[in-house]
């Protein structure tokens, strides 16, 4: 492989754009595809390697080849710059996830409090038109403040949104659905939004919560037998 | 210790065009198919250099040793190689998956 390779996949997944790496295994030629000079029958391999985000080894017109599934990564909206998301923001980052922490309150959403974290100082509501959610997006609320985590819902439940999570008691979470209801959000809907977030493993401390928090939208991401809530 | 993405612990190619980028001499070994209980799937990769810097890895850490040596004399070749490993009972004096997988990999040069 060569080095000017690496630069322009790391230029691809900085700017966010699917690509998929092709290796010839008998000699180590490689493309960075969609690239029109590695012919249709590569190409076509390339597109349904990134939509089924899988990589894998394939027999292309008489040679073995390599093709790695690069799709951007996928990315984790936290609305709250509360202690909790001071544990989960970093884990999240590690598992993978572009992390962007929305949080209109400066003295909690800043770069001394979150080193290195993309940050969001705007309403939560106007963050998440801007950020708008995909089915590669995470969205956990944090700030236990129905002005700043309802409106981040009620955006999110509006989006395809792989995975919704608000941290609170199941008390305080039956009072959030009902004011979303109110927002003319449907019980099926609603149901969309894992509260309280997180798996069940008895977390007391931020890091266990972040933790759980992760666990979860990873069971949800990659299908995992904990994906499903028990009744 | 806080990671962004761009020092996401998966990206081994980022090390190791790092390393490059520092003079070492760097081999990758990327895992192209996997079978079984093989703990990593296609696509996991491992840098090592000449100097004995390793990052990343192929298995659950049953057969690094020989995918480095394998990697590094490619780099001292030139010349890619195919690896693949699997466990049987006949072949257990040789390096294997003891989970019983079976992994197939690409070693080359970083140039």
């Amino acid at each position: 492989m060569k080095r000017e390779t690496i630069a322009a996949l790391q230029a691809a997944r900085a700017a966010r754009r699917a690509v998929a790496f092709a290796t010839r295994l008998d000699d180590g030629a490689a493309f960075i595809l969609p690239d029109p000079a590695a012919g249709a029958a590569l190409n076509a391999q390339a597109t349904a390697a990134l939509r089924a985000d899988r990589s894998g080894t394939h027999e292309i017109e008489g040679a073995s080849w390599f093709i790695e599934a690069r799709n951007p990564a996928p990315r984790l909206i936290l609305v709250g710059a509360v202690h909790i998301a001071q544990a989960l923001a970093p884990l999240a980052a590690m598992t993978g996830f572009a992390v962007t922490l929305v949080d209109p309150r400066r003295a909690f959403g800043n770069e001394d409090r979150f080193p290195g974290i993309t940050l969001n100082n705007d309403w939560p509501d106007a963050a998440m038109l801007a950020l708008a959610p995909d089915t590669r997006t995470a969205v956990v609320t944090l700030t236990h403040d129905p002005k700043l985590d309802d409106p981040a819902l009620d955006e999110a439940l509006r989006s395809d949104a792989f995975y919704i999570g608000a941290l609170g008691s199941r008390k305080t979470h039956a009072a959030r659905l009902a004011r979303l209801a109110a927002l003319g959000h449907t019980p099926a809907a609603l149901a969309r939004i894992r509260g309280p977030v997180g798996l069940d493993i008895g977390a007391v401390s931020a890091p266990e919560i972040a933790l759980s928090v992760i666990a979860e939208i990873v069971a949800v991401q990659r299908g995992g037998g904990l994906a499903v809530r028990g009744a | 210790m806080l990671m962004n993405n761009a020092e996401d612990m998966e990206d081994i190619l980022a090390v190791a065009a790092a390393w490059a980028a520092a003079g070492e001499q760097v081999a990758l070994a990327t895992v192209t198919e996997s079978w079984g209980s093989s703990p990593r799937p296609a696509g996991s990769r491992m840098a090592v250099t000449v100097s004995g810097r390793i990052a990343g890895s192929v298995s659950g850490g049953c057969i690094e040793g020989a995918v480095a040596e394998a990697a590094l004399r490619s780099l001292a070749t030139g010349v890619p190689e195919r690896l693949e490993y699997g466990v049987t009972n006949e072949m257990a004096w040789e390096v294997g998956l003891a989970c019983g997988g079976r992994v197939k990999l690409f070693v080359e040069p970083l140039i």
